[in-house]
């Protein structure tokens, strides 16, 4: 499976194989639009399940050595015997660690329901945390987030503008990073994950990742292009899509290291940790860096082909490659003529050539004077062919 | 660099980790052993247990600036020290928030105490002692020599504009009232019209004054209502009897105080070194228009190397104050002097040199100019009252605690080993590469992070914890863009050691720039976000910029090193570096312009592209 696996890293990078990304981007686009559609009525209809930080309340959570069977009633009767609220909600976090959720209790009823539960429970009292968020703590905790997220949205097309030197990419890298936070969201919607702070700080990473990823693939269309441009051979479109494929593999192997810590993290954080910052941020980074790597491969670079293909310098290398296409075609075309024997013949050669080496390594003819002398060198091959 | 040999700089790369390395480990060392550091990183609270208070302080006039909310961090730290909280940590946060880390679960007295508001009042003093109970006032001995110890200033009223003659008349009535009482004492309120007699007259009544004041009160007070607020009828028996149990020196003496603004108050200053009976508010801080620190100007324009405060009043202020100048500059002292509590403690307590009729007051006495300005500050905060509504507060027990972090280093641990695994599979021998670096690294981000925590306080919670296992990924994946660049060139036909260099000349930019977005993105979370994103941001953007090093100074190195060795070199097939297994085109030029070219797919030969 490795051999298979390196084979077909080779077969993407010289374009024996490959994946019509850029070719079929409609296709993409569509599905993307789809999913982008379901995660826009996943959000309007179920909405966001949003944590305690973001309504408001106060939890406690007993660290017992193993959680009674009965520990539901257990906790219900401490904390509605300590006070009588509603809207209590008892989980158990992990195997030995009993989440009791209420609504916002002053600091010494909060107090007294953490006594009663060490009680309950029987454990000291310094086993049982308590936690109180006040309503308007995760507003402007989103708040900061929402304006850190501008900011550096800002920064970050200032940079890649600049490193680029075409604003085009800046915009698509955004526009593959506005997708992966829509879908996410969406996935969070309609699966119903909580969503705390910490997941807060799990999407910005998600954008810092996504946009770490659709980086280094525009690393190498930025090269593939700038060889088009210079040489003419290839369109923009098909440089885009060499890029895509050449680090094709490298995008598979990095979502898959990328992923594996942080599946680690999510297995054993809700195994044995339930709900908290570890599994919170482990979750949408899971779930960002799926998304991530799929718009990296297929959103990002189709969308800036779509973007620069009316830009005067991709039409005109647009004309160029065609030019090149046909000539190459010719070529092509002419030979089987001359040589049945499988010699190619070169162009420029008035007679038939006998000789097999009538041409160099790129099917680029050679006088037949040329190929006579003994101080005949051998030409090196432009760089794109190499 | 052109110039030197690939091998030499890989050389000196790796020395030059090496030492960075070394040197980390041997000042962590070194603060083990002479100074306070410790082995292991600080943990955060989340992980030790202990509570997190989240403040947000709030004026009537809305959101705090910058300045008022580091004084409200101020006015919090004098709390939680004054509440004997030990290890206690109160940072602002962002530009609105107050966080106030302690390493224990406090009761709900010191939470209470942490939270309440906080206002500045000024209320006529009554009575004043030495800081320490002294059953029978004998004001002359301690009072005097204790507070001369402490703050030195001691303010005196005067009209604003120009005190220059009470100036130095307010600089002889503070030694003089020394007798009496403490640094916050003796200092002079002096009105407009600088009257140097006014001010030195009450220098020579106050010695008596300290311990008597009460006594009459004593006589006197019992059933007779007060009629205003500097009446002694206030001290009633069991005013006195506080008064006299005050030990101001003790860090808990006022935790039971209940500051009612229409009774007397039984407090003591804020250094703990006098305390005071005094009257109702007659004024609320909130009246302060403003206050500042400077050199005062006498009547000639010209200023003089006395420093002063000068405070001015609104105009309900400047009426009130007016009003209680004109009362109270005719009492003997102590009684003419009015107190600034903040807190409830007594921050200043100058005595009237004359009445201030127009609000703007001059406090004078032996201040520098920087114990003047903090004063001023203390003052013009007190025009802001300030309360401060808790966001949110979460108790972590330290069972909890220490359980997060067991199982987030099982689940860093597990992620590693995969990793591992997975890019042993991939890239076989090349893979102990990364295994290398990544041990390299986690090792330097240990150290940096341990140095840090005692050099700055970084305490390490659970999101930086995420943070760190997160960022193995990130940090592998710059040698994934670095490996399979060198592939591609491989592919291309280049020997391994030029396809080392040119690979790396490619990937370096990709690294780069991928880097400068990651930590792009820690900084902007950093600065932007609230506490727990911090952690986070803060090892995200330590790990990129390890990685960065470990790539430049270690990978790349170490492979360059390695494409030397027979093994790598020639393409075994266990290096992940098989030429022919990665379809290279080994193209050789045979001679007389003929090319011999190896199938991609075929099978290796002995020759290959290394003949």
């Amino acid at each position: 499976m490795n051999l298979s696996f390196s084979d077909l890293g080779n077969d993407l990078y010289t374009g024996k194989r490959s994946v019509p990304v850029v070719a079929s981007r409609r296709r993409f686009y569509l599905g993307s639009v789809a999913l982008f559609l379901i995660a826009v009525l996943g959000l309007a209809t179920q909405g966001l399940n949003l944590g305690l930080e973001f309504r408001g309340g106060s939890e406690f959570r007993v660290a017992t050595s193993a959680a009674p069977q009965d520990y539901e009633q257990t906790a219900r009767e401490a904390v509605g015997a300590a006070d009588n609220t509603q809207g209590v909600n008892v989980t158990l976090v992990g195997n030995d660690t009993v989440r009791v959720q209420t609504e916002r209790l002053s600091d010494s009823d909060s107090q007294k329901v953490r006594g009663d539960l060490a009680q309950a429970f029987d454990v000291p009292e310094r086993d049982v945390s308590a936690t109180f968020i006040g309503p308007s703590w995760g507003a402007s905790v989103s708040q900061q987030a929402l304006r850190a997220l501008v900011i550096f949205l800002v920064a970050v097309v200032v940079m890649l503008s600049i490193y680029f030197r075409n604003w085009k990419m800046a915009a698509a890298a955004l526009f593959a990073l506005a997708h992966d936070l829509v879908i996410t969201v969406g996935i969070y919607a309609l699966v119903g994950f909580e969503v705390s702070p910490a997941t807060m700080i799990g999407f910005l990473t998600v954008l810092g990742y996504s946009l770490y990823d659709t980086v280094v693939v525009f690393d190498k269309v930025r090269e593939n292009t700038q060889e088009a441009f210079a040489n003419g051979r290839m369109t923009y479109a098909d440089a885009a899509n060499l890029a895509v494929n050449q680090t094709m593999v490298r995008s598979i192997n990095t979502t898959v290291i990328g992923l594996l810590p942080i599946t680690a993290v999510l297995v054993v954080g809700s195994v044995f940790l339930g709900p908290g910052v570890l599994v919170d941020l482990s979750l949408v980074l899971f779930v960002g860096i799926l998304v991530g790597a799929y718009s990296s491969i297929f959103i990002a670079t189709p969308f800036l082909v779509t973007l620069r293909r009316n830009d005067d310098a991709v039409v005109e290398l647009g004309k160029r490659a065609e030019r090149h296409r046909s000539k190459v075609e010719r070529e092509r075309a002419a030979r089987p003529v001359v040589g049945d024997d499988g010699a190619p013949v070169p162009v420029g050669a008035g007679a038939p050539a006998e000789r097999e080496e009538g041409s160099t390594l790129t099917g680029r003819a050679v006088h037949q004077y040329a190929r006579s002398g003994p101080r005949n060198q051998p030409k090196r091959p432009p760089k794109s062919k190499r | 660099m052109a110039a030197t040999a690939p091998r030499t700089v890989a050389r000196r790369a790796l020395i030059a980790l090496t030492v960075l390395t070394v040197a980390l480990g041997g000042l962590l060392a070194g603060t083990i052993v002479w100074g306070t550091g410790q082995a292991t990183p600080k943990l955060g609270l989340d992980l030790k247990g202990g509570t997190q208070i989240i403040l947000e302080p709030q004026t009537n006039a809305g959101r705090p600036s910058a300045e008022q909310l580091n004084q409200a961090r101020n006015i919090i730290v004098q709390r939680v020290d004054a509440n004997g909280v030990s290890g206690a940590e109160v940072t602002t946060q962002g530009s609105e928030n107050i966080v106030v880390s302690i390493p224990e679960i406090p009761t709900q007295a010191v939470r209470d105490a942490i939270s309440k508001s906080s206002q500045m009042q000024f209320r006529p003093v009554l009575a004043v002692a030495n800081g320490a109970p002294q059953p029978t006032a004998s004001p002359s001995p301690s009072g005097s020599g204790a507070p001369s110890g402490s703050p030195s200033p001691r303010p005196s009223a005067s009209g604003s504009a120009q005190p220059s003659g009470s100036a130095s008349a307010t600089a002889s009535p503070a030694p003089s009232a020394t007798s009496t009482s403490n640094g916050v004492l003796n200092r002079v309120l002096t009105a407009e019209s600088p009257s140097p007699s006014g001010s030195a007259s009450p220098s020579a009544s106050p010695s008596g004054s300290a311990s008597p004041s009460p006594s009459p009160s004593a006589s006197g007070g019992e059933g007779v209502t007060p009629t205003d607020a500097t009446d002694l009828a206030w001290i009633t028996p069991q005013i006195q009897r506080q008064f006299e149990q005050l030990d101001c020196s003790q860090p808990n003496a006022l935790d039971n105080l209940r500051d009612d603004p229409a009774k007397p108050l039984v407090t003591c200053d804020d250094t703990g070194t006098a305390k005071f009976v005094l009257g109702p508010v007659v004024v609320s801080g909130d009246k302060i228009s403003d206050a500042s620190a400077g050199y005062q100007t006498n009547q000639q324009g010209t200023v003089t190397s006395t420093v002063e405060i000068a405070l001015s009043f609104n105009s309900e202020g400047s009426r009130q104050y007016a009003d209680i100048s004109r009362k109270m500059v005719t009492l003997p002292s102590p009684q003419n002097q009015l107190a600034a509590t903040l807190d409830s403690r007594v921050i200043v307590a100058p005595q009237f040199n004359e009445a201030i009729p127009n609000g703007r007051a001059s406090i004078t006495g032996n201040f520098t100019l920087e114990s003047a300005r903090a004063l001023a500050d203390q003052l013009k905060f007190g025009a802001l009252p300030l309360s401060f509504v808790e966001q949110s507060s979460v108790d972590i027990s330290p069972t909890l605690g220490s359980e997060q972090l067991r199982y987030g280093f099982i689940a860093g641990l597990v992620g590693l080993l995969l990793v591992v695994v997975y890019s042993l599979f991939q890239y076989r021998a090349l893979g102990f590469v990364t295994i290398a670096s990544i041990v390299v690294a986690g090792l330097l981000t240990y150290l940096t992070i341990t140095v840090l925590g005692w050099a700055q306080n970084f305490r390490l919670d659970m999101a930086g914890v995420t943070g760190l296992i997160v960022a193995i990924g990130f940090t592998a994946d710059s040698f994934i863009v670095y490996f399979e660049r060198v592939r591609d060139e491989l592919r291309d036909g280049r020997s391994l050691a030029s396809a080392v260099e040119t690979g790396w000349k490619r990937a370096k930019r990709t690294v780069l720039i991928a880097d400068a977005v990651n930590f792009l993105a820690a900084i902007v979370l950093y600065v932007l976000a609230s506490s727990s994103v911090r952690g986070f941001a803060f090892t995200l953007g330590l790990t990129t910029l390890i990685d960065v090093l470990i790539v430049f100074w270690f990978t790349h190195p170490l492979l360059t090193v390695l494409s030397r060795r027979p093994f790598f070199r020639d393409g075994h097939p266990l290096s992940g570096l098989d030429p022919s297994r990665l379809g290279a085109k080994t193209t050789r030029y045979v001679g007389r312009g003929r090319f011999e070219t190896t199938p991609p797919a075929s099978a290796r030969q002995p020759e290959g592209s290394r003949a």
